[in-house]
């Protein structure tokens, strides 16, 4: 099958690994934590470019103005925590010391969504996407794997301006080839199909690629669309997909207001409205392994494929 | 046996379950646990919490907060010891429709006081409750337990200088000093000392002890409850990972499980310390 996918690293690992690329290029990026950096991986910056690196302390808020300060000062910081903890509690200093004056500020959520586990809903980044999204100027990036994240972070690295970008916790499968070009900005058709648009970031790309190939079998043509970057939209492909297929479904590891799902229905409500569907998170979760959590919040294939089928067939 | 003994007895008890439920769930931290082992001990067995396990409701209970809500495995120990869930309860810790989620979740299970994981909010809601306590003219108390490392937050000085500025003397706070974070030492990643003054410059009362010592555990908690005209909080200097020996001072075990050999030296480890108490007696 087309879906029978290697197992690669860890976005977040990807990111910790590719930031010590990007340091040993450029001597103004300095590498920010809150107390998780071996959970986020930042710790793989620290032990290359030890100067270069400041463990803030379990202080987010604090953390992030330190990066506007920084980011002010000609310095290009990229500050990471727990997506809930960087978004939820660096909030204000986000809008107040980084949107508004549209500083350089690079900041990175790692364990996002419910495939982080046992921890539980109190570590879960689920609102994340649109906390980031709701600030005007920043650019919203979720890599779907470590081939993705090697692409798109070197770009983030030369974009001027706020960005978040959110990583996972587990494994994730590689779905994109090493010479694919993937660029920040463009939403990504990972499959080409003609009756419905599957529309996901993150882990759940790979997830719609698996439906893709269960609905093939129903004789469903679906296109599969990587939105990696979810603010700003790719509005050429929202329109694209939205006038060459018949429907869009909608998949991300997120709460279902203000994620991938809103901003992609108001793109495409503009444009050329057609029927779509939403798949995501309704209330926050529970313990448990990541696959049970998949299953039971039904982010996996077969949850898909239902779906797919029961918009194409309303 | 000497009630000193039989707290020191219940302390081991908890200290097992500990490790073992961690152990099954194959996830979760054990050193930030094994250090609060003693004052949670003294707590909640020592005469010092008004509750009552058969009546969870009960209007007049003191009210305590696991503020550093990683360390939940301690709180699940004390809470089965006392006959709030069942004891075999503790086997499904971190599993999927257990009440005895990751961190403490009061949607799952009722008993909590509150819901907490994201570090630093412990005392804030204590102050909330403390507030009610006082504008109702109730006895009852508060309690709360935070970690060093989850002192770095804003929000535990914020919360600290309004206790202190209101006098909130039915409000009580322990520190658990074990001396490291998540990623290093609290002296390496941000130094809190001197913790003492900062905590007087607040307007606490401060008592400071080694919260290993079940003896110092409990007056000092009796005179965090007693003591009128401002808040009180014990600096109870401990040992991440206290009672076996290859986790103390060892970070690794700040998040993760020991495997099955790991477990069986612990538990040997706790049973001798067992042995030796029962003897002492
Ligand atoms: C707001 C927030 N940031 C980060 C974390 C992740 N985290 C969990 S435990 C921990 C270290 C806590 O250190 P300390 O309070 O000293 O606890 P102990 O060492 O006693 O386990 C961190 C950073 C969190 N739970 N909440």
């Amino acid at each position: 099958m087309a879906t029978d996918f290697k197992i690669g690293k860890a976005t977040r690992l990807a990111y910790g690994e590719t930031l010590v690329e990007l340091g040993k290029r450029n001597p103004n990026i300095i590498v920010l934590d809150a107390d998780l950096s071996k959970s986020t991986m930042a710790n793989r910056f620290q032990a290359a470019f030890p100067d270069r690196f400041f463990n803030i302390g379990i202080a987010e808020a604090n953390m992030v103005s330190i990066a506007a300060g920084l980011a002010a000062s000609g310095k290009i910081p990229f500050a990471s925590s727990f997506a809930t903890f960087l978004m939820s509690k660096g909030f204000d200093q986000m809008r107040q010391s980084v949107a508004y004056p549209g500083l350089n500020v690079k900041l990175c959520g790692s364990h996002s969504g419910i495939s982080i586990g046992e921890d539980g809903p109190s570590q879960m980044g689920i609102e994340d996407v649109a906390l980031a999204c709701a600030l005007p100027g920043f650019t919203v990036v979720v890599p779907a794997d470590e081939i993705a994240m090697r692409q798109l972070l070197p770009q983030i690295a030369e974009h001027k301006g706020p960005v978040y970008i959110r990583t996972s916790r587990p494994k994730a499968a590689i779905i994109y080839d090493e010479r694919t070009t993937i660029t920040l900005g463009k939403a990504h058709i990972m499959r080409q199909g003609t009756d419905i648009t599957i529309a996901a970031m993150g882990l759940m790309v790979a997830e719609a690629l698996k439906a893709a190939d269960l609905l093939q079998k129903e004789g469903v043509s679906a296109r599969v669309v990587d939105f990696h970057t979810v603010k700003p939209i790719d509005q050429v492909m929202a329109e694209q997909c939205a006038r060459e297929t018949e429907a869009i479904l909608v998949v991300e590891e997120h709460l279902l207001d203000g994620g991938l799902g809103s901003i992609l229905a108001r793109a495409v409500a503009k444009s050329f409205p057609v029927k779509m569907d939403f798949i995501g998170l309704e209330d926050y979760a529970e313990s448990g392994t990541p696959d049970q959590l998949l299953d039971r919040y039904g982010l996996r294939a077969r949850h898909i494929f239902l779906k797919a089928n029961n918009l194409l067939g309303s | 046996m000497t009630e000193l003994t039989h707290l020191k007895l219940i302390a081991n008890t908890i200290r097992q379950d500990i490790v073992q439920m961690i152990a099954k769930a194959k996830s979760g931290h054990p050193g930030g646990s094994l250090s609060a082992v003693e004052m949670i001990t003294a707590l909640y067995f020592g005469g010092i919490l008004k509750h009552d396990p058969q009546n969870t409701g009960w209007e007049d209970r003191d009210r305590f907060i696991l503020s550093k809500g990683h360390a939940a495995p301690v709180l699940y120990a004390a809470l089965a010891e006392a006959g709030y869930i069942e004891k075999k309860l503790l086997n499904s810790l971190r599993q999927l429709g257990s009440p005895l989620q990751g961190h403490p979740d009061k949607r799952k299970l009722s008993v909590l006081e509150a819901s907490t994981g994201s570090l630093g909010q412990g005392i804030s809601i204590g102050i909330g409750m403390a507030l009610a306590a006082k504008m109702d003219r109730k006895p009852w108390q508060v309690f709360a337990l935070i970690g060093d490392g989850e002192s770095d937050e804003g929000q535990i000085w914020e919360s600290a200088f309004f206790a202190g500025h209101h006098q909130l003397d039915n409000l009580n706070v322990i520190l658990d000093f074990n001396g490291f974070q998540l990623d290093d030492s609290t002296k390496h990643i941000l130094d809190l000392n001197p913790i003492k003054e900062k905590w007087l410059a607040a307007k606490w009362h401060v008592i400071e002890i080694d919260g290993h010592d079940m003896r110092a555990a409990l007056y000092a908690l009796n005179e965090a409850k007693v003591h009128r005209g401002s808040p009180s909080i014990i600096i109870a200097h401990t040992v991440k990972g206290k009672g076996i020996s290859f986790m103390e001072n060892n970070n690794k075990f700040h998040g993760s499980a020991p495997n099955e050999e790991e477990l069986q030296q612990a538990l040997a480890e706790l049973q001798l310390q067992r042995t030796k108490l029962e003897k002492e007696n």
